[in-house]
């Protein structure tokens, strides 16, 4: 060999020892000098290569949550007492016991950056890193929801990420047998070279069976089972994750993207859950972004704090892979457990079983009092020699804390003050008409089945309700037949005319449309998307985003059971709007008793909207679609009527009073009736309050409202449960199953047949062929 | 005593657990089989259900075909025990010899997955007993490669001699040949479809029930025959 590196320069503990002041790349693995100062004190040495590059990829924006810490807190300090949480935020998901012996464990994560870069695998692989979250949690994954967020409908480059996205989104979760229930699309400029992909997971285990990740019980086994350690995602937490894109940057990235193998993961989820059946699991940890770096850091700092690894033993893919590569692969498909050495023979049976590869690589090992109480011993060695020696504390859990600066925008007075009433209004019945097809035909309030019939809904079949539905509804138990529901949805928007009431809008709709199904609401997951941390306007937005959803948490009694922040969310220097994704978790004692949201079984029906309409425009897809236009003030906040709201709809679903039920959100009730109307076919003919605005009240997207269809005999009773939780209400009309037509007096009637072409036709049109 | 139905596990099966519901729904005995296991363990009849055997990454079915219990399932099935397969079982009955045709990538080249309605064309066969003649049912189909084709000597024989048993209505979801959606071989007890009657047993979990006839039929052939 000529060229290249020589056994001699591996950069062990020992030669760093030596060479204080060799110069190292820290600046291009993405740390600062005062971060790659305080790694030398914690080590009272440089770190090895190996060492440099787990710190670089632990203490990155994505893994350390460096910049939202200081702000995330309050999610723990502001929870509401809630005895259903038995895991709360820091796990690799939240759990929730639903009663009967049954828990729950929900996250919802990004992988916006890949997705973009290379929108397949990106959107692929967000699936597949939420679902090993969920299955480390000792839970069966049982659903999937996507919200995913592009630039505009028809700019070029969305004809290009949206498909593959979408394309992968399905590829993977429907290989991997999830049902996918439910999400979000939404189109928007400012995610045009920056689309949001979000992924949440729903998974179901026994409460009495939940799995840590903890590296437990010095002498037991470490056990890197799965795929093989290969070259793809090296760094893609660092690099790709924690940095905005140039103009420049996304091709030379390309590298960095992980690349799926579903049914690798598929194999894995029945592996690992026979693995918990027959009890051979001391702790377990997936692998996702900064791969063995963060498996191994995390699982011995929560456990004995001691941990010997010999990267030797990891199966690789290509076998010329060096070894700080190997602590940084984010290959997919594989996990690392802690096994007692007595369970190893049987361990190693059931991975046989599935032709799952499993290697010991590592071995829990005590640690002095003085090692403790620096964070713990974490080695690891590479050809006999060690290259890592570290406090695995310091790596996982003390990585550097930003205060950023922020700063109310410059420009948010103006924003606020540019109120949409100036804006002109339909007035005749032709302009009512043309406005209510405009609105259901525009990317934001189209049908979305052109995605989400590319999804299987049906798999494992406990789907009991999916999308378009308000909710995803997945049975839990055949014979108590207990049931979740999952809703999740933000308001891009809302949040950038007033953050903190965008958080709770954001909340809120995703907490009327569980409860619209019957369930009642326990906990969320959160997913925040955001620009840059380093501009104060966007850390403001960061924020009065958190500072809202805690209170908001905080008022409906729904605690925040864990999340993922995502930052750097910009093209150049414009950051998307801010954009919280809030999923919301609720329970249906009963899941036969669910309330669908169409008219179609409902012939007869009482229409009631519950909840007050005010004349609120700010940030509507009304002034977005007819008028590009985003100002003024979103609409009012009420989480006290937003609690009765759910108590009546929740109550309501219990007792059989409903037919249906839709929460009004995006467009309004014209947009409620139109769904409803359509989904199951039936007409309906609305009269609107005697002095009413028809604008108003059919546009307005004021929170807190939801439309219901009551059988005729069962409309006092519906009234006075309403009354009793003071819950405004007002008659609307009756379904009309014969009809063909959504008929509004004295403001418009358009056939169903019409109402359909419009509002299916777009994506097609967009992103066929 | 009732009768004895196996699902086959592959690695990658997704609605085997799916297909064993209706199975006990259906009133008969469910009995999961292992795809290395070469042995039927005395059932009397064998659903392949839907999913991505061994990932598929080659031809839909191909690999499973050379599965050991596919073996066994291949002679008895030649010894007339009924064997219904789902989706990917239709892919690995056909890969398998035991169903003329193949299927192929979807017309629109995307997954599909939505409620259809089909048509019961023949009632013949120990699956569709339980149907009226030219029953319509709605029962969910999802698939990324659902294409039946076959040629047109095969397709013409299939029509001739009444081995069409489903056909898509109101709409062709991948571009099938002839809107078939099901087949079954000269005997009719081997039947394939791509729709999943599994996912259509109960209201609450389907668009309808219209699924569970298909093991209803089988049981009532079972019990009958014995």
């Amino acid at each position: 060999m000529t060229t290249g590196t020589s056994a001699s320069a591996l950069d062990t503990v020992a030669r760093a020892t030596n060479t204080p002041d060799e110069p190292q790349p820290y600046a291009e693995l993405g740390l600062r000098d005062d971060e790659y100062d305080r790694i030398r004190q914690i080590l009272g040495r440089r770190p090895t290569a190996a060492e440099l590059t787990m710190y670089s990829v632990m203490w990155s924006e994505h893994c350390s949550y460096k910049s939202s810490k200081v702000h995330l807190r309050q999610f723990g300090e502001k929870a509401p007492a809630s005895d259903a949480l038995l895991v709360g935020i820091g796990e690799n998901a939240g759990v929730v016991d639903i009663g009967d012996g049954w828990a729950v464990t929900f996250k919802i994560e990004s992988h916006n950056h890949p997705s973009y870069v290379e929108p397949y695998q990106g959107a692929a692989t967000g699936v597949g890193g939420i679902v090993r979250d969920i299955l480390a949690m000792g839970a069966r994954p049982v659903a999937v929801l996507d919200p995913l967020r592009f630039g505009p409908a028809d700019a070029a480059d969305t004809r290009r990420v949206l498909p593959g996205v979408v394309a992968g989104v399905g590829g993977y979760g429907n290989c991997l047998g999830l049902p996918n229930v439910g999400g979000e699309l939404v189109f928007d400029p400012s995610y045009a070279g920056n689309p949001l992909v979000n992924a949440l997971c729903v998974g179901v285990l026994k409460a009495d069976r939940i799995m840590l990740a903890h590296a437990s019980g010095v002498g037991n086994k470490v056990i890197l089972f799965g795929a093989r350690t290969g070259r793809d995602g090296i760094g893609g937490v660092s690099v790709l994750a924690s940095a905005t894109f140039d103009d420049s940057g996304a091709p030379a990235k390309r590298p960095s993207v992980q690349v799926g193998d579903p049914f690798a993961e598929k194999v894995l989820i029945e592996c690992c859950l026979e693995l918990y059946d027959a009890g051979l699991v001391v702790g377990i940890q997936d692998l996702g972004g900064a791969g063995l770096s963060c498996a191994t850091s995390e699982l011995a700092s929560a456990g004995e704090g001691g941990m010997v690894v010999d990267l030797d033993r990891v199966h690789l893919r290509e076998p010329s892979m060096s070894a700080e590569e190997i602590l940084a692969s984010e290959s997919q498909e594989r996990m690392c457990a802690v096994v007692a050495p007595e369970h190893v023979a049987a361990f190693f049976a059931v991975c046989a079983r599935w032709d799952v590869d499993a290697r010991v690589i590592g071995e829990v090992t005590a640690v002095s009092p003085e090692e403790a109480s620096r964070g713990g011993r974490l080695v690891v060695t590479w050809h006999g020699e060690t290259i890592v020696d570290v406090p695995p504390r310091t790596v996982a859990h003390e990585g550097p804390v930003y205060q950023r600066p922020f700063a109310r925008p410059a420009d948010q007075d103006a924003l606020v003050a540019d109120d949409p009433a100036r804006l002109p209004r339909p007035a005749t019945g032709a302009e009512f008409r043309a406005t209510l097809l405009a609105l259901v035909a525009s990317p934001n309030l189209c049908d979305k089945s052109w995605v989400t019939d590319q999804y299987d809904r049906y798999v494992q079949g406990n789907t009991a309700l999916a999308q378009p539905e308000n909710a995803g509804v997945i049975r839990v138990d055949e014979v108590s037949g207990l049931g979740v529901a999952v809703a999740c949805d933000g308001n891009g928007r809302y949040c950038r005319l007033d953050p903190y009431a965008g958080a709770q809008l954001a909340l809120a709709e995703a907490y009327r449309n569980v409860a619209s199904t019957g369930a009642r609401p326990v906990a969320i997951t959160n997913c925040l998307n955001f620009g840059s941390p380093e501009d104060p306007g966007v850390m403001w937005q960061f924020e009065r985003t958190v500072t809202g959803l805690a209170d908001g948490c905080q008022a409906l009694g729904t605690p925040v059971t864990g999340g993922n922040v995502s930052f750097y969310n910009s093209t150049g220097d414009t950051a998307i709007l801010p954009t919280p994704v809030v999923g919301v978790l609720g329970v249906l004692p009963d899941v036969r008793r669910r309330t669908p949201m169409g008219f179609g079984g409902a012939d007869g029906a009482a229409l009631l909207l519950l909840g007050r309409t005010r004349p609120e425009f700010g940030g509507s897809e009304w002034a977005w679609t007819v008028h590009r236009h985003l100002g003024g003030r979103p609409p009012e906040v009420d989480l006290a009527a937003e609690a009765a709201l759910a108590e009546v709809l929740v109550a309501a679903s219990a007792t059989g009073l409903l037919a249906a039920a839709h929460d009004l959100s995006d467009g309004g009730l014209a947009q409620v009736l139109v769904e409803a109307c359509l989904r199951g076919e039936a007409g309906a003919r609305i009269t609107l309050p005697a002095g009413a605005d028809p604008f108003v009240w059919l546009f307005a997207e004021s929170a807190g409202r939801a439309l219901v269809a009551v059988r005729p005999d069962d409309r006092a009773a519906m009234a006075d449960l309403c009354g009793s939780h003071g819950v405004p209400w007002t008659d609307l009309g009756t379904v009309q199953a014969s009809s063909t037509d959504l008929v509004i007096d004295a403001v418009l009637a358009v056939p169903l047949a019409e109402l359909r072409a419009a509002w299916s036709g777009t994506l097609p049109a967009l992103f066929e062929g | 005593m009732t009768a004895r139905i196996g699902i086959v596990t592959f690695p990658g099966s997704l609605d085997d657990r799916d297909a064993a519901r209706a199975v006990r729904l259906a009133g008969a005995q469910a009995v999961p089989l292992w795809h290395g296991d070469a042995d039927l363990h005395r059932v009397d009849a064998v659903v392949l259900p839907g999913g991505f055997s061994y990932g598929d990454y080659l031809r839909c079915g191909a690999i499973a075909r050379f599965a050991p219990v596919m073996e066994r399932v291949v002679s008895a099935a030649r010894g007339g025990l009924p064997v219904l397969g789902i989706c990917n079982g239709f892919q690995v009955l056909c890969e398998s010899h035991l169903l003329p045709g193949a299927l192929i990538r979807n017309a629109q080249r995307r997954f599909v997955c939505r409620d259809q309605w089909l048509r019961v064309d023949s009632v013949r066969t120990p699956w569709t007993s339980a149907y009226g003649a030219g029953a319509e049912l709605r029962i969910p189909v999802k698939n990324g490669e659902g294409g039946y084709v076959a040629d047109r000597r095969t397709l013409d024989a299939l029509e001739a001699e009444g081995r069409v048993v489903f056909r898509y209505l109101r709409g062709n979801p991948n571009g099938s040949a002839r809107d078939i959606a099901g087949v079954c071989n000269e005997t009719g007890t081997v039947v394939g479809l791509m729709p999943h009657p599994e996912h259509a047993v109960d209201p609450l979990t389907g668009p309808s029930a219209d699924g569970l006839g298909m093991f209803t039929s089988v049981l009532s052939h079972l019990v009958g025959v014995a």
